[in-house]
């Protein structure tokens, strides 16, 4: 251990340091002005965005290769730490007509955007293991945090339960390759690949336990059940955490671990990555349409989002399609943490104090009521669909770019159909808003009407000069390979 | 360059401005609305003409080029690129010159958010015109599914009573299309290495493998939007429910986009897969000639009677397009101009019927005539128009592309032209019907005695459009100079491949 170890993690190490400090200040802060605990919650993030940035140039690995510091942590770090500004923008008037106002509630979420941003810097699979459960025990108490619920209970507990399963297959899958190739570090795990030391058979069942552990987190298509239950029960911005940050980190895992150790099993993997992403993307949409409830229907929306980032995954093994896969996959999760930040930011709008407000009747007239919103719910909807002048639509394009460069035409064509489908449900959120009369009632709060509308406009606005992020994404993913 | 803009990008986005104006004003001031769109959008049919007089009809090439580079996705670059030639200048035209119109056409039918179905309109012109003028493929995809969006808000907010199915129906059926083209596109030019459209063509040599299913993604889209039978379906549903406005454009220009889909990409980048191809489309363009003809005679309610006469009246555009002669394809262009303005016309004064009876249903009328001598005047002549009479525009389009079908040298047959004709008489039977259900004959309705006739706003609507229908009736010379050189362009091109295809 020496200095530079320290300072190439300092961006995690002062995000834990003011977890720690918000505890400690919340007790002396009184109920009622705990809209303070918010307003230093948002200013560590945005002093850790700070050293982020800060450090983006220099970049190398800390704690015996333990952890990397790249362009590719750097580009998703920043993501998880916005996304916790957001999260702190959706819930503090939330939690207050909730009553849900716990001095933990910020530095629970602070504790996960560090787990996440050690699963994106992880590059060593016990350092995998570590982060993803770091990642996801302050979640399973957020998930429960309306206690007095049963739903949230159930949710909590649902989602321990998969999430531990999950984590055991992820454990079974390292504990192969190590068996297989006597190392845990992902460059020596490569290595000793090369020199030809690997027990092949358990190799490859070892990297697809990591698969499906992944997948689990990812909510992936057979492995998605727990999502809409866990978001339905959920606090409405702790559901809007785990939809957009939490599939970030899986998304970041799955690259960071397969692009860096298994790329030579890119041509086992690529049936079962085909196969679970054809799954999500029709499965997620298909059983959307079913949904009156905006928080399932949200939620199997983003299981079919995960599908699509995961089509482009399957071309990872192509190294000539590979760094434009990422790129394009990157850019998507800009993409999709714009607009479902907004999308939530609506719902949360809409939802009233005893928890209803939720239902699709109960936007009926939205649009035409309140048109700021109903707008911005409209832009949400066609980005999520992928219809153009929205980022969604860039997104969606590079995806099936790159897996039609890669040669998967049909999972292209899998993936447009699915979009077909998904149009349906989207447009019927459209519909009530806009084409039903109704008598909406919602949420002033200006924080939440800043999310939608400034996300809105940013969907919107950047979809008009997509280079400059596509090039971001594509300079973050340099280092990676 | 005017006022040192690019003509294409002057037309393009004039709209836009009127647009953001109209965001700025409240939803209260529904005259300052009105007036914005209706003098952006005259001034965007200037900016049209300034353009037409800087275009020069002699060459057929793409003139008035705008290029720069937007992004570049893997070492592809996908420009804003714009361009103008005889295939598209009329749909321009035809698009700046029908908007001014629809507004018009508004003013006393829509009162209710008259904000949002103006701004929505101004968006729908800028998209409309954008399709026709890019030349990156992924810009052609932009602004070709974005004219979904508005257009989905104009049939699902302003439209009749089932107006949300048919608004969802005409989205899907039509984002269907489109998504299968999408895929083609980014097959096409990740082969080719240039989304451009011109480099495509030089290097069309590369999709020779490929290109029957590339020109079926192609074409799959354009039929729908066109509408070929049988994939109509979305078309009776999307007019009978859509406004007035939303009526005319649909028919006057959004189906043109699917003809000039055909056009601009189908056939010059896959001439051997639309020579292959061209019996079968031929055959579902009769078919649907006949069809929609037939469908028409059946209907009593006079907007379903006007919307499937478009099938039948696109099923000429099509049969010209795949006859792949000079008349032929020049017939079918201008028979895409002639069927926006008849039937665009037609649906003007349906709106203007149902405004004043609220109801489409042709016993409810007859013996109008009497009641409305002028509107009953104009509508004797844009119905001959649209069934075809020699001296006005129909005839003209129509005769041309049996001309051309009937010496076709790919279908090879008088049959099709044969059976379009029929089509001819049917389309004569039905419109001379509807005429004397609803015009002739004694006022059967008391209702109907106290009708006022046109106003002056009314009459203006239309005028212009008879007009045109006189002119290209009468003198349709400047009109196919316009499109001939482009057109021969094009002949030449696929006859090369004919050559080949035939030895």
């Amino acid at each position: 251990m020496n200095l530079s170890d320290f300072i190439l993690t300092l961006p995690i190490l002062v995000l834990l340091a003011w977890a720690l400090l918000l505890l400690v200040v919340d007790l002396w802060v009184p109920k009622g002005r705990k809209g303070i605990v918010a307003a230093l919650a948002a200013l560590g993030l945005a002093v850790t965005i700070g050293v982020t940035l800060s450090q983006a140039g220099n970049g190398g690995l800390a704690f015996q290769n333990m952890i990397m510091a790249d362009g590719f942590a750097v580009y998703l770090n920043v993501l998880y730490l916005v996304s916790g500004l957001v999260v702190i923008a959706l819930s503090h008037d939330y939690l207050k007509r909730m009553n849900l106002e716990r001095g933990e509630f910020y530095p629970l979420m602070f504790l996960s955007i560090a787990g996440m941003m050690l699963v994106t810097q992880a590059y060593n699979l016990i350092m995998v293991f570590l982060a993803l459960e770091f990642l996801s025990i302050p979640l399973y108490v957020l998930a429960g945090l309306a206690r007095e619920r049963p739903e949230s209970e159930e949710s909590s507990l649902k989602y321990f339960l998969l999430g531990t399963f999950s984590s055991a297959f992820v454990l079974y899958g390292i504990a192969l390759i190590f068996g297989a190739t006597a190392t845990t570090g992902l460059s020596e795990i490569i290595a000793s690949v090369q020199e030809g030391a690997v027990n092949l058979p358990i190799f490859l069942a070892g990297a697809a336990l990591m698969l499906v552990g992944f997948a689990f987190k990812l909510a992936a298509v057979p492995f998605h059940e727990w999502a809409p239950d866990v978001y339905q029960g959920a606090p409405t911005p702790v559901a809007s955490f785990m939809a957009v940050a939490v599939k970030t980190a899986g998304v970041a895992v799955l690259l960071r671990v397969f692009l860096t150790a298994f790329p030579t099993l890119a041509a086992e993997m690529a049936p079962l990555g085909w196969g679970i992403a054809a799954l999500t993307m029709l499965v997620g949409n298909i059983l959307a349409i079913a949904q009156t409830n905006l928080k399932r229907l949200l939620a199997y929306s983003s299981i079919s989002h995960g599908g699509y980032l995961l089509m482009a995954f399957v071309a990872y093994g192509n190294p000539q399609v590979a760094g434009q896969a990422v790129a394009a996959m990157l850019f998507y999760l800009l993409a999709y943490t714009l607009t479902t930040f907004g999308a939530w930011a609506v719902v949360i709008s809409v939802e009233q104090a005893d928890y209803q407000g939720l239902e699709l009747e109960d936007y009926a007239g939205l649009g035409l009521k309140y048109p700021w919103l109903g707008v911005a719910m409209l832009v949400f909807m066609l980005s999520l669909t992928g219809i153009p002048l929205t980022m969604g639509f860039w997104g969606k394009l590079f995806l099936f770019r790159a897996a039609v460069d890669a040669g998967y035409v049909e999972l292209a064509l899998i993936g447009l159909l699915s979009s077909l489908i998904s149009a349906y449900y989207y447009l019927r959120v459209v519909v009530m808003m806009f084409m039903r009369s109704g008598e909406p009632r919602i949420r002033r709060d200006g924080w939440l009407s800043l999310v939608a509308v400034g996300s809105a406009l940013a969907v919107v606005g950047l979809s008009l000069l997509p280079n400059q992020i596509l090039q971001m994404a594509a300079q973050a993913i340099l280092s990676l390979q | 360059m005017i006022f040192g803009l690019h003509p294409l990008l002057l037309v393009t986005f004039l709209p836009l401005v009127g647009f953001l104006i109209i965001l700025f004003l409240k939803a209260e001031q529904k005259n300052a609305i009105r007036w914005t769109a209706l003098l952006t959008s005259l001034a965007t049919f200037g900016a049209s003409l300034a353009m037409l007089a800087q275009f020069d009809p002699a060459r057929g090439d793409l003139q008035l080029v705008y290029r720069t580079s937007w992004l570049r996705v893997g070492g592809i670059s996908i420009d804003f690129y714009l361009g103008v030639d005889g295939l598209s200048i009329l749909l321009v035209l035809l698009t700046t010159f029908l908007t001014p119109i629809a507004i018009l056409s508004t003013w006393s039918a829509v009162e209710e958010r008259v904000k949002g179905f103006m701004a929505f309109f101004l968006l729908l012109e800028t998209g409309m015109l954008g399709v026709f003028l890019a030349l990156d493929l992924v810009l052609f995809y932009i602004f070709w599914e974005f004219t979904l969006v508005p257009m989905y808000f104009l049939i699902g907010v302003w439209g009749g009573e089932r107006r949300v199915y048919a608004a969802v129906k005409f989205f899907l059926f039509t984002m269907f299309g489109s998504l299968l083209m999408l895929l083609a596109i980014l097959v096409m030019g990740l082969q080719a290495g240039s989304f451009a459209w011109n480099d495509l063509l030089a290097q069309r040599q590369l999709f020779a493998q490929t290109q029957l299913w590339l020109f079926l993604a192609f074409a799959l889209a354009f039929a729908i939007k066109v509408p070929m039978f049988p994939l109509h379906t979305w078309l009776p549903d999307a007019h009978v429910e859509a406004p007035t406005a939303g009526s005319v454009i649909l028919a006057g220009v959004l189906l043109k986009m699917g003809g000039y889909g055909f056009l601009r990409f189908n056939l010059p980048f896959f001439p051997e897969a639309s020579l292959q191809a061209a019996p079968y489309m031929a055959v579902l363009a009769v078919i649907g000639i006949l069809y929609g003809a037939a469908v028409s005679l059946m209907q009593k309610d006079v907007k379903k009677l006007v919307a499937y006469s478009s099938v039948s009246h696109l099923g000429f555009v099509m049969l010209g397009i795949f006859a792949f002669t000079q008349q032929g394809l020049a017939g079918g262009v201008l028979q895409m101009i002639n069927h926006g303005l008849s039937t665009g016309a037609l649906f003007l004064i349906v709106g203007m019927l149902y405004e004043r009876r609220h109801t489409r249903e042709m016993s409810a009328y007859g013996g109008i005539w009497k009641v409305m001598p002028i509107l009953g005047a104009l509508t004797l002549i844009v119905m001959l128009s649209s069934a075809g009479l020699p001296g006005l525009n129909g005839f003209v389009g129509e005769f041309t592309i049996l001309l051309g079908a009937f010496g076709s040298q790919v279908l090879n047959s008088p049959y099709f032209a044969g059976a379009a004709t029929i089509g001819v008489i049917l389309a004569a039977v039905y419109l001379l019907v509807m005429f004397e259900r609803v015009f002739l004959g004694p006022v059967r309705v008391e209702a109907n005695l106290s009708l006022k006739d046109l106003n002056a706003r009314e009459v203006i609507t239309l005028l212009p459009v008879l007009v045109l229908i006189f002119w290209i009736g009468l003198y349709p010379a400047p009109f196919f100079d316009l499109i001939n050189p482009s057109v021969e362009r094009l002949v030449a091109l696929v006859q090369s491949m004919a050559v080949l295809a035939i030895h």
